[in-house]
């Protein structure tokens, strides 16, 4: 088993194009669940619409900004539509109707109805060329070598990446700037005591429903930047088990902080990729006989992230950076 | 302060224990590997097929000569002509979406499709190395006409079916919640464990082979002690620590992607049906025309719900269960036991949500994710019945089954889902603590 290839290869999944979208998704996440104290299990929906917006509006004949734009639109209605039956009751409310919410969105994405503006259980593909028609960077591979093993980028992909960490940076100094303005110490009130805030004066009801809606056009925006990497949309990529990762990775760095959904998407791709390659190298040197196969490795790689968010939320779901007072671990 | 570092102490092997070691027990238990020599599922080989048969009344007949066409993504595939006992199949490349045309001239004199809107299947998915069955449901003559009776009685007899399913399926969900304050998303995840197990016992080459009726014995009490592991091992402790309500729901769903990934690689991804009960013969009565398996599922769950009531009502224990569940610090008070009386509602709730499961399983297929898309049916008929009570369940489990089957009537299939999540939404709009809950608990 060659483990420093199976390093590289981690070491380049945690800063490639999923690395920066999962990033900037578990940024708007962030902004919900750990400054507004929101249990938002359907984020991955956003994506959904941020990808789907971008991919259909380019289908049609329009703009990729456009489409862009309108993918962002939807996500805002996306969290006027679930934040407004849901905000005024309990955590665990929100909780199971954004799960439901996501994965009812799928269905209809997914459904022969929706075929001729979606392509149902086909996607859409190719639908953006012209973002690759604007890239600076001349066909190549960029990277380096670590004990020959290569950790390169190919043109197409150091392009997604530059734009997708760039949307990050400039989230985190927005996000930043939110929370350290009196909106921002008015979320944090309303995740600590929603009634002392209440009894302030605070529209808590109208504060939930921007935090949900500003971190759903953020994650939107990370959507329609990994259907612009892949150029394809499908549903399948939109399940319920892809908003636990941006959780994971959100846990990991620490929720409440500035770069906590940034180190901890960096640092969760790099432990899920590494896992992968070992496990796969561990099955192929026959390490469990003829009980697991390759195909068995991404459902094992699941079973670990579960494991992995038990462990996480049991024993410091503060992360690397957080500050275990400031996760909101209580429904209220 | 010392006595809770000491009880976190106890807190930290119990959970270990349970987050790595259960599955693996479990894993070992149910036969790794249902699915036979790995990977053979996977390698290819993969075909559509199915048989030509006219129905009428009681009557069956193979049907030779029809074409069939297979495409994807409207390129052509292949095609087939069904031999004369009316079997055919197309080979096809790869795992994906494919669609499957009749080609109504090539039918013999007398014989038509029973609905000429299903002359082509659209989403018929392949996956690697499956033998897809795809089914033309073929009358005599002109389109049989069911009349709207008809059609709404027996959209009727399968909702109630859905209904009960879902029904026995909440009661144990329902009931944890109101003691325990915990949401637990990996309940899905008893559903198909039931149904697995079930499934291993009966059908399974690794299995002793007995029949379903018997398998369904093995299935609730694996199911049943797999839920009091599950709160001895896991939500005692976390209780203990105090850990907050957030926490246990994300917990919850690291437990339920453990399970669930789990049983994807022990059983594959590959949908499975039992060997009994599978096609039989429908019986008539009134408007009504349906397979018995039907009335014999929505009679044992009625019955059993009924047994389930009057248990609560009449028992020490029921007594106990609906009073902690309403309180528990009164009920504590009172001198009633919560821990016991939440051990013995995770087993219980757990067996019958094992039943649900095997009943799912026979109403449609085994498949790994079967539980997870229950799931989301079972929190709209818990919230539609009031969360935390049980009769609130059992109520709310039969609205949503019966209403999102009969909204078939009007819309398509695909949306029957939305539908019982649309029922929730509506529900959390106007009465958010459900028809049978408690106004106070919503806050």
């Amino acid at each position: 088993m060659d483990l420093v290839k199976i390093t590289v290869d981690a070491l380049r999944g945690s800063f490639g194009v999923a690395a920066a979208a999962y990033a900037l998704s578990a940024i708007g996440l962030n902004l919900q669940f750990g400054y507004t104290g929101l249990v938002n299990l359907g984020h991955i929906a956003s994506m959904l619409v941020g990808a789907y917006g971008t991919a259909i509006v380019v289908d049609a004949g329009g703009s990729l900004l456009l489409g862009v734009l309108v993918g962002v639109a939807s996500a805002v209605v996306l969290g006027l539509l679930w934040g407004l039956p849901t905000l005024r009751l309990r955590a665990d409310y929100l909780a199971i109707v954004t799960l439901s919410g996501a994965e009812i969105l799928r269905y209809i994405v997914r459904s022969q109805w929706a075929d001729p503006l979606t392509g149902s259980v086909y996607g859409i593909q190719r639908f953006a060329d012209s973002f690759y028609r604007w890239n600076p960077f001349g066909e190549g591979a960029y990277g380096f070598s670590i004990a020959s093993n290569p950790l390169r980028y190919s043109e197409r992909q150091l392009w997604v990446m530059v734009v997708c960490w760039g949307f990050v940076i400039v989230a985190t100094i927005v996000v930043a700037l939110l929370v350290h303005s009196p909106w921002g110490r008015a979320l944090r009130a309303i995740r600590e005591d929603t009634e002392a805030a209440r009894s302030l004066g605070k529209n808590v009801f109208g504060y939930e429903l921007q935090s949900l809606m500003i971190g759903g056009v953020i994650g939107a925006l990370a959507g329609a930047m990994l259907a612009i990497e892949t150029q394809n949309v499908h549903p399948d990529f939109y399940i319920p088990v892809f908003t636990m990762f941006v959780f994971a990775a959100l846990l990991l760095g620490g929720p409440g902080t500035i770069w906590g959904p940034v180190v901890g998407s960096i640092v969760f791709w790099l432990l899920f990729e590494w896992f992968d390659g070992f496990i796969v190298a561990a099955i192929r040197e026959g390490w469990f006989g003829d009980l697991l196969s390759d195909v068995d490795a991404g459902p094992l790689r699941t079973v670990l992230l579960g494991a992995g968010l038990v462990l996480l939320v049991v024993f410091r779901p503060q992360g690397i950076f957080g500050n275990r007072d400031e996760v909101m671990l209580d429904g209220r | 302060m010392g006595g809770n570092v000491r009880s976190r102490q106890r807190a930290v092997p119990a959970l270990l224990l349970v987050c790595l070691v259960a599955p693996a027990v479990i894993a070992v238990a149910l036969g790794w590997n249902l699915s036979g020599p790995t990977g053979a599922q996977e390698g290819g080989g993969q075909q559509i097929r199915g048989v030509m048969e006219a129905i009428g009344g009681p009557e069956r007949r193979p049907v030779g000569g029809v074409e069939i066409v297979v495409s994807l993504r409207g390129a052509e595939i292949g095609r087939a002509t069904s031999a004369p006992d009316g079997q055919w199949e197309v080979p096809v490349p790869e795992a994906g979406i494919y669609s499957v045309r009749l080609l109504t001239g090539t039918l013999p004199a007398g014989v038509a499709l029973t609905n000429p809107d299903r002359v082509e299947l659209n989403a018929v998915e392949v996956s690697p190395g499956q033998r897809k069955t795809v089914r033309f449901a073929l009358g005599p003559g002109a389109a049989q006409t069911v009349t709207r009776a008809e059609r709404i009685s027996n959209l009727a007899v399968l909702g109630f079916r859905f209904g009960a399913i879902i029904a026995l399926s909440s009661i144990g969900l329902s009931l944890v919640y109101g003691i325990s304050r915990l949401v637990n998303f990996a309940h899905g995840e008893l559903v198909t464990l039931g149904a697995v197990v079930a499934f291993l016992f009966s059908a399974s080459g690794a299995g002793p082979g007995w029949h379903l009726l018997v398998a369904i014995l093995p299935a609730m009490l694996v199911v049943g002690a797999f839920g009091g592991v599950l709160e001895l091992g896991l939500w005692r402790p976390l209780r203990r620590r105090h850990t907050g309500t957030v926490a246990l729901m994300l917990v919850s769903i690291g437990l339920a992607l453990m399970i669930r990934y789990l049983i994807v690689v022990i059983f594959g991804r590959r949908p499975r049906a039992y060997l009994h009960y599978t096609i039989q013969e429908p019986i008539e009565f009134l408007t009504v025309s349906t397979p018995p398996k039907n009335l014999v599922i929505i009679g044992v769950s009625a019955g059993l719900l009924a047994i389930v009531g009057l248990l609560l009502r009449h028992t020490r224990m029921g007594t106990a269960m609906r009073a902690v569940a309403d309180n528990v610090d009164l009920a504590q008070a009172s001198g009633v036991d919560t821990q016991r009386v939440l051990l013995v509602t995770w087993v219980v709730g757990s067996a019958l949500t094992a039943l649900g499961g095997v009943f799912f399983g026979i109403s449609e297929t085994i498949e790994w994710d079967m539980g997870f898309r229950l799931l989301l049916l079972i929190f709209a008929g818990v919230i539609l019945g009031g969360i935390g009570t049980a009769y609130g369940a059992m109520v709310g489990g039969f609205l949503v089954g019966l209403l999102t089957e009969l909204s078939t009537y009007w819309i398509d299939a695909e949306f029957k889902t939305a539908v019982g999540l649309g029922m929730l939404v509506v529900m959390l709009l106007f009465r958010p603590q459900g028809l049978l809950g408690v106004r106070g608990r919503v806050g």
